[in-house]
């Protein structure tokens, strides 16, 4: 482990912004990441009981709130238990130190003597008549983390490394659960009428008729271009908001074509080029170059999004299922023009988002309502063709790769050469809220940008092989507009990098002549992923993979997330006949020390199920004024009929840091599906998703 | 007007314009949260409860033509403290990741279980494959509909 401390302890350096020891012998933990799905809250709260010597059941956790939770910025990027779990594991242990130390001083014993049984205290193994509870005090946490305590060793854990339930399920499968549920006091319903694109003036709004089919009494609020319908009846403000698009007049609306939704309508855009890498030109040899593509998809979160706000006594009260509160706060603060210590923004449970969607463009939209009616709680509801159409989407991305081989068909150079948009448009970086836009002083448009390599980069993330390759270099075409609003989605570019990479394994694997397992490993010195691979290779039987062309495919696909989190490898076992049809999918990942080995394999197997949704199923369609994919039958994704079987499993490997791993199967998985169907078909679709139509078209060329 | 239902087992009366979405009735009028809104066009499930026994969409039902039926929703089915069978398995299981189709999805095993106490895997598929799940936990889910049935008999929770 690195010996500078975590930026989340940097930010919040003192003891008592994170832990507190509560009247009911409970333990309060307040953490800044926040619940999207994947059990970070409990994998959190293992660590703190581990280091604490409390049971699991004494810790209450807080999370995502900005009056009484530290702030760790946004919870992404698998970074949840490798940042905030590293912090949690040192805050503890500090704490506990603290704690034994100044009780050893009042015992006259050596803090050695101590030991701490669900947090009584023993010495010598005998009660000492104290325990946190009654013992510690304000002067153990009047101080700034230090970072200097000794957490425990990996081999004594008792409750970090065993899987834990989760808390949360109880409410989500018996009733309310959500943001969606909250009910306050004086709330009122909204809806919005959204301005089709930036720049777009509503010329005339036919208020009247809106009135008429809501059916009974709303109010309709307007701030510049921005319009919402509220009332106590959230029937009659949703059927305003459906008819209101068609009583309403704009003007200065762009204008899409379908040409813009592949992602090759990038190549000759205006873009920021970058060179990294290997600054030589390639060397003179045998050229090889293929490219692949996947177009914009949706986050396609299953709820609307949802926000509430309410403005009371100069103070604005927002809950968000965004994925972090103080970003969100401070841009809601900025352009409501409000001091920031008037905002408080705390987390509340939606629907798993993958990534950047509308939940914060939804709590403007609250907000922008509650300022214009204060003392009510406003509810916003998005429709379901309001999410599909406005939410930010995930650029489409197209790589082509340039190896130069050697006699033998190794390559002994290799270009990544990525064309696409900005992979992050966060508000806090450099990116635009949707509502913003329609505001009497809309921002600038939002200036292009990607996270830097040190963050594991955007449209470059994983473009860089991880193999033994002599010469490595990537080009990254920054499109400097996009189509429509684009931001992060679950892995960013490693979905399309990894599947450029790795389908051109195999592609240069069948032009040497080689198996493509054992192309792989005789190109692979790292220890990790040789030992995944092997292992995938073995349980799916790789050895007695049938000849090409069968129409059964089996193929496999590896990938070290970032270069520098989990490692995965994922082999798939399908069958095509018009369509693809999954049958077996395997998964091997080695993510260091694993919190909770229940929840991270719910996380590996949620990756590859999503993964191969967006590999065979998911493409935003572009026309007329906007996104034309706005249900389910335009935007399918993947259903029970259509998941295959999955075994996956964790290497076991607790003394080597915690890697993320919400992503890690998220890149090998589409690769090792399009290798599978070139397996099957004996030709290769470069250009994602791997649809009926793209099949019949690579079958007749 | 008012309509008279029949929610998990309890005579209710609501005051609601007849065309009014049944899904609304149950969530604002009779503020039962578990029955959620995903799509408004009867398309991904979130929405799922039984009419008579039915598992049927409410996002696009108008509640005047569900008047005088039975209805039941996930709170019906059990509660944190007496969970059914169904609402068990699934926490056994850590069946969820964002957890927002569960609701749905455990209405339409229930449905399942009640006409079919041995269902097969490929029943168990049918029967959910109206239903999304976007997090990618359908292995998971198909277990613990699996689990519920092997704790057989009696499948009910808690009394509504």
């Amino acid at each position: 482990m690195s010996d500078t401390l975590p930026l989340s302890i940097t930010n919040n350096r003192r003891l008592d912004k994170w832990l507190r020891f509560q009247p009911d012998r409970t333990v309060r933990l307040a953490v800044g990441k926040v619940e999207i799905g994947q059990g970070v809250l409990i994998a959190l709260s293992q660590i703190a009981a581990e280091e604490l010597d409390v049971d699991l059941a004494r810790i209450d956790i807080l999370s995502g709130d900005t009056r009484d939770a530290p702030d760790e910025g946004s919870t992404s990027s698998s970074l949840s238990i490798e940042v905030s779990g590293r912090s949690v594991r040192l805050i503890s242990a500090e704490l506990r130190a603290r704690v034994l130390g100044r009780l050893a001083q009042r015992l006259n014993c050596s803090a050695d003597d101590l030991t701490i049984e669900d947090g009584a205290f023993l010495q010598d193994g005998n009660p000492t008549g104290h325990d946190y509870w009654s013992f510690a005090g304000p002067e153990d946490f009047a101080a700034d983390i230090t970072g200097t305590a000794h957490p425990k060793s990996p081999s004594a854990y008792k409750v970090v490394g065993q899987p834990a339930p989760r808390r949360d399920l109880i409410a989500k499968v018996s009733g309310a659960a959500f943001i969606h549920d909250i009910v306050r006091p004086d709330m009122l319903h909204a809806r919005t009428l959204r301005q089709p694109s930036r720049g777009a003036k509503l010329q005339s709004l036919d208020e009247a008729a809106i009135r008429e089919a809501a059916g009974s009494p709303i109010q309709i609020v307007r701030v510049g271009d921005f319009v919402a319908f509220v009332g106590q009846d959230e029937t009659a403000v949703q059927r305003a908001a459906v008819a209101a698009p068609n009583h309403a007049n704009w003007t200065g609306v762009r204008v899409l074509s379908p040409v813009q939704q592949e992602a090759a309508w990038f190549r000759d855009q205006p873009a920021d080029d970058r060179h990294l890498g290997d600054p030589d030109p390639p060397p003179a040899g045998t050229v090889v170059s293929e490219t692949y593509s996947r177009p914009f998809v949706a986050h396609a979160a299953l709820a609307p999004s949802c926000g509430l706000a309410e403005y009371r006594d100069g103070h604005l009260s927002v809950w968000s299922h965004t994925q972090g509160v103080y970003p969100l706060r401070n841009s809601l603060a900025d352009i409501l023009g409000l001091p920031r210590e008037r905002v408080t923004v705390r987390h509340s449970h939606g629907a798993g988002c993958y990534g950047h969607n509308g939940a914060d463009d939804a709590a403007l939209d609250a907000a922008i309502v509650a300022m214009q009616m204060p003392g009510h709680c406003i509810r916003v509801q998005w429709r379901r063709e309001e999410e599909f159409g406005f939410e930010p989407v995930s650029t489409a991305h197209m790589t082509r790769i340039q190896a130069v081989l050697d006699d033998a068909g190794r390559p002994i150079d290799w270009t990544a050469e990525v064309w696409a948009g900005s992979h992050v448009q966060r508000p806090v970086f450099g990116g635009t809220m949707l509502a913003h836009e329609a505001l009497p002083n809309p921002p600038p448009p939002a200036k292009a940008n990607d996270p830097t390599e040190a963050n594991g980069g955007g449209g470059t993330r994983n473009a860089f092989p991880a193999y033994d390759f002599p010469a490595k270099r990537v080009i990254h075409h920054l499109a400097l507009q996009t189509p429509v609003r684009t931001s992060s989605l679950r892995g960013l570019g490693a979905l399309p990098n990894i599947y450029a990479l790795e389908c051109m394994m195999d592609e240069l694997a069948e032009r040497a002549g080689v198996d493509p397992v054992a192309y792989r490993l005789s190109l692979l010195s790292d220890p990790r992923a040789r030992h995944l691979i092997q292992d995938v290779a073995s349980r799916c039987g790789w050895s007695e993979r049938g000849p090409v062309g069968t129409g059964r495919g089996l193929g496999l696909a590896w990938g070290r997330y970032k270069n520098k989190a989990a490692y995965a490898c994922v082999a798939v076992e399908l069958d095509v006949d018009q369509d693809i049809t999954l049958r077996r999918a395997w998964c091997a990942a080695d993510a260091g020390l694993v919190i909770n080995p229940d929840g991270a394999r719910n996380q590996l197997e949620g990756g590859i199920i999503h993964a191969a949704s967006m590999t065979l199923k998911e493409q935003v369609t572009l026309d007329g004024d906007g996104i034309t994919s706005l249900d389910w039958d335009r935007y399918p994704i993947m259903k029970f009929s259509e998941v295959p079987e999955i075994e996956a499993t964790i290497v076991h490997n607790p003394d080597q840091p915690t890697l993320g791993m919400g992503e890690c199967t998220f890149g090998p998985t589409a690769a090792a599906i399009g290798n599978a169907v070139a397996h099957a078909l004996g030709v290769r679709i470069r250009d994602m998703p791997l649809t009926r139509q793209r099949i019949a078209a690579a079958l007749v060329r | 007007m008012t309509i008279d239902l029949i929610v998990n087992g309890q005579h209710v009366t609501v005051d609601a314009d007849p065309t009014t979405p049944l899904l609304d009735v149950l969530r604002n009028h009779l503020d039962l949260k578990g029955t959620r809104y995903g799509c408004g066009l009867e398309q991904c499930g979130t929405c799922m409860v039984l009419i008579d026994g039915d598992p049927t969409y409410s996002c696009a039902r108008e509640t005047a033509s569900v008047a005088g039926r039975s209805i039941t929703t996930i709170e019906g089915l059990g509660t944190p403290e007496r969970p059914h069978a169904l609402q068990r398995a699934f926490l056994e299981e850590q069946a969820g990741q964002c957890g927002y189709c569960l609701s749905g999805i455990i209405i339409s095993a229930k449905a399942l279980l009640d006409r079919n106490p041995s269902p097969s895997r490929a029943d168990i598929v049918a029967a959910l494959d109206k239903h999304l799940c976007r997090c990618g936990t359908h292995t998971r889910i198909i277990a613990a509909v699996q689990k519920a049935a092997l704790m057989g008999a009696p499948l009910l929770g808690a009394p509504a």
